[in-house]
């Protein structure tokens, strides 16, 4: 290929409005195919395999949706893993196996969120106290409260409610769908609705923000409740997958530093007021897809975790030259 | 002594591209010791590209520099600060966090058995801050962040001489002073030349590149125009060269007495912490220009009646009605816009596109659930469009991130955010700030339009010609307080009588004489 027709590719990427971290994904999806070709058993390409991959995904992707809104406006949220294993706890206690308690404790552990959500959103905007150590803050106590409250697995979901963690609909796990549902919902808000707008304007500039009449701590406030509620779904997706919660789940996922690594990877701004779910979309697809291709290649854990790490920060990397080509 | 007769600094036929802009083209300048040499023209003009490449910042695609007769190739500005030539930017390079003595010899701290000789530090740097007159001013040991501007460009000019430089270069170095301080800098820019550096500026304001300037510089467009010494231009003919034409009507004609209508601001006994009895009524059709030198509350009077910092006590009534305008928010409601002195900062959102920036207000205004139109609003789906081509916006598309915009046109999108949200109450301030020549005066015109159509405007400005020029009446700021009122047309003399407060101290004489 002639270096003309390959920069001509690459502008018309650029216009398009398809966020580089999909040349990342396809990357690291035809290097996995052609590593287990060569190393593994070559049946990486296949459906059931495909779809697992996507279903792994999930739970790390929901939440993700939701750290992108609060990166957006410039803030973090590191309470997310706890709220996860509070939800999961408090879900499969309150159903108690029985599938007509499931709205109750659907409806009490998404009020739970709205709350956490809230006070995050509160004690970041009101009292503005530095994002990181607010959100670690209120995690932690979630995690006190939650330890001292349950040891192990608690209660169950009933089998009604597995659904959405194992359910299909015709050849698609309900879960894909679910996770689908939520990008397509968070790009719509972001991209179509005022809340949107307001968000990456406070992200992108807290001063001029307030200087052209936002109610910015309202913008920060929903954006932390809409992160929070997808921690709860992420949660009921968890315990429905596990049949019954227990205090780590949260915490061994590592949804909190997992879902941000995922939105920069997706190329959000730490800084705020740039980027997008689209992006954070294809950052959890890049996690699902190593996963996959290391389990499948029997790579070593810890060395697993190496090589995630690597390409974590060779992706961001990626984006800074990017941008300083741009520049000069 | 070095010879004045031979340039200390030259630069031979430079050419420097960026990716579709040619910066600098076929440039070539000579620096001597002992003179002040002013480079001037348009933003965009390839002044500040010029002076990078001096520093080493930037390296040439084509011509030499030569420092001293030898050709040098510099890669980074630390080498050629060692070389002796230094550069102060307008934003400092200082840390606002670390003192006046780190900061100096940041780098270079004078050591013993390894640790910094704390002693040698402060000595070293009451050294340099006595060759800038400074001693009494500031302390060794004042953190950068606690000194105001004018103290930190010393700091910097200090900092500068501690490398025993032969050249400094001045970006704007009196865009952020009051008058005296500039009378300051100039005094010290003579010693400095007087000792036989160089010292090369560039700068917008002519009245002080004919006060301090030897040698002038033109460019345009990344071309060179024209040197010439000082005595023998005037300033009407170095803007002829900058932007290629006379600039004779410079600002719009003022109100006519029957296009000023209904009292559209008032504020009585308007007071809070940095604001004492502010009495001010502002019309429809008017433009009411206020004076002041830097911390005379100029910029607290903007935000007080913005609500960003409220008045405390007194009275504002907006369009005949009591108001109690607390936030922005409120202020926007009331259907006022602010253009904001620090544009980058506090007026544009740098990485966003242009028609979110320009609906961001509108947006602001409505309810935060519902859908937005990317280019307008529901009643006007094409407004982005419509406002860009009203304030003319040079833009390649309504999506264009404002960063990559001009100055001048990103104060375009600053105006277009607050014809979108209908405002008839407008503050500028500083409106032209860091504009070239020619989108000042376009600026200037749609200032006077929005007069005409109705709209009441407040306008600081540090700039008296500004003032003067497209002031329907000019209220002066000192000490907190509105000094005094004078009417269209009145002297810079008469302005900086009330600004300096000397009217006021006059009287309190008179009254402690008669007590």
């Amino acid at each position: 290929m002639s270096a003309l027709t390959w920069s001509n590719m690459r502008s018309r990427v650029r216009e398009s409005k398809i966020p580089p971290v999909y040349a990342i994904l396809l990357i690291v999806f035809v290097s996995a195919i052609v590593l287990d070709a060569i190393f593994g058993r070559g049946q990486i390409t296949s459906g059931v395999i495909l779809t697992n991959m996507v279903v792994r995904s999930v739970a790390l992707g929901i939440v993700a949706m939701g750290q992108t809104f609060v990166m957006l406006a410039a803030s973090i949220d590191l309470s997310v893993a706890y709220l996860i294993s509070v939800t999961a706890v408090m879900a499969s206690y309150l159903m108690q196996g029985d599938p007509a308690r499931v709205p109750l404790a659907v409806a009490a552990v998404f009020a739970i969120g709205g709350l956490v959500g809230l006070i995050n959103g509160l004690i970041v905007s009101k009292l503005k106290v530095n994002p990181f150590i607010a959100t670690l803050g209120v995690g932690l106590v979630l995690k006190g409260i939650l330890n001292a409250s349950f040891e192990t697995f608690v209660g169950a979901v009933p089998r009604s409610f597995q659904t959405l963690g194992y359910g299909t609909l015709g050849p698609i796990p309900i879960s894909i769908l679910v996770l689908l549902a939520v990008t397509l919902i968070s790009a719509f808000v972001l991209s179509r609705t005022r809340f949107g707008s307001h968000l990456y304007a406070v992200g992108g500039s807290e001063i001029t923000s307030r200087l052209s009449g936002l109610r910015t701590d309202r913008v920060l406030i929903l954006a932390h409740v809409v992160c929070s509620l997808t921690a709860v779904l992420t949660g009921l997706f968890v315990v429905s997958r596990l049949r019954s919660g227990a205090p780590w789940v949260g915490t061994d996922g590592l949804y909190d530093l997992e879902s941000i690594a995922a939105v920069v990877v997706g190329g959000t701004a730490l800084s705020g007021g740039k980027g997008g779910v689209i992006g954070t979309l294809a950052g959890v697809l890049i996690f699902g897809v190593l996963d996959t291709m290391f389990n499948q290649l029997g790579v070593d854990t810890f060395l697993k975790q190496v090589l995630r790490g690597a390409i974590i920060i060779l992706a961001v990397a990626s984006y800074t030259v990017r941008s300083k080509e741009k520049a000069a | 002594m070095a010879n004045a007769e031979e340039p200390i600094l030259e630069v031979r036929s430079i050419t420097k591209r960026f990716p579709g802009v040619v910066a600098l083209d076929n440039v070539s300048a000579q620096f001597y010791p002992g003179k002040v040499h002013a480079v001037v023209g348009e933003n965009g003009a390839g002044k500040s590209t010029l002076m990078k490449i001096l520093v080493g910042a930037y390296i040439p695609d084509e011509g030499e520099i030569l420092f001293q007769g030898q050709p040098i190739h510099f890669s980074h500005p630390r080498e050629a600060q060692e070389a002796g030539i230094s550069i102060i930017y307008q934003e400092f390079n200082l840390l606002p966090e670390r003192t006046v003595a780190q900061n100096i010899f940041l780098g270079r701290e004078p050591t013993r058995y390894g640790l910094i000789d704390q002693r040698q530090l402060r000595r070293r740097t009451r050294d340099v801050l006595k060759q800038v007159g400074a001693e009494d001013m500031i302390s060794p040991d004042a953190e950068v962040k606690s000194l105001s501007i004018a103290e930190q460009q010393l700091v910097e000019i200090a900092k500068a001489l501690s490398f025993d430089s032969k050249v400094l270069i001045m970006d704007e170095p009196t865009a952020a002073l009051a008058t005296h301080e500039v009378e300051i800098l100039t005094r010290l820019i003579h010693k400095l030349i007087e000792q036989g550096m160089a010292v090369i500026f560039i700068s917008h304001r002519f009245t002080e590149v004919f006060d301090i300037a030897d040698t002038i510089t033109v460019l345009k467009d990344g071309q060179y125009v024209a040197t010439a010494p000082a005595t023998e231009v005037t300033p009407s003919k170095i803007i002829t060269m900058m932007v290629g034409r006379e600039l004779d009507q410079y600002f719009p004609r003022l109100a006519r007495p029957e296009e000023i209508g209904e009292v559209m601001v008032q504020v009585v006994n308007g007071s809070n912490n940095k604001l004492h009895d502010i009495n001010l009524t502002l019309r429809a059709g008017e433009i009411v220009g206020v004076a002041g030198l830097q911390g005379s509350g100029r910029t607290e009077l903007a935000q007080a009646l913005f609500g960003v910092a409220p008045f405390t006590s007194g009275q504002l009534t907006l369009k005949g009605q009591d108001s109690h305008v607390k936030s922005p928010n409120a202020a926007i409601h009331a259907r006022m816009g602010f253009v904001t002195e620090d544009r980058k900062a506090e007026g544009i959102f740098p990485n966003q596109p242009l028609n979110d920036n320009i609906l961001v207000s509108v947006r602001a205004l409505q309810l935060v659930l519902g859908r937005i139109k990317r280019n307008g609003t529901a009643s006007k789906p094409h407004l982005v469009s419509e406002l860009v081509k009203q304030v003319d916006v040079r833009t390649p598309s309504l999506t264009q991130e404002v960063q990559y915009l001009s100055g001048g046109n990103q104060q375009k999108v600053v105006l277009a955010k607050w014809l979108a949200s209908t405002c008839d109450i407008f503050i500028f301030d500083e409106p032209t700030r860091g504009i070239d020549v020619d989108a000042k005066a376009s600026i200037h015109e749609m200032i006077r339009e929005l007069t005409q159509a109705g709209a009441a405007v407040l306008m600081i400005s540090s700039e008296l010609p500004e003032v003067i020029g497209m002031s329907d009446r000019i209220v002066v700021m000192w000490d907190g307080r509105i000094s005094g009122e004078l009417p269209a047309g009145a002297s810079e003399e008469d302005i900086m009588i009330l600004a300096t407060g000397h009217r006021e101290q006059e009287a309190e004489a008179a009254v402690e004489t008669a007590v």
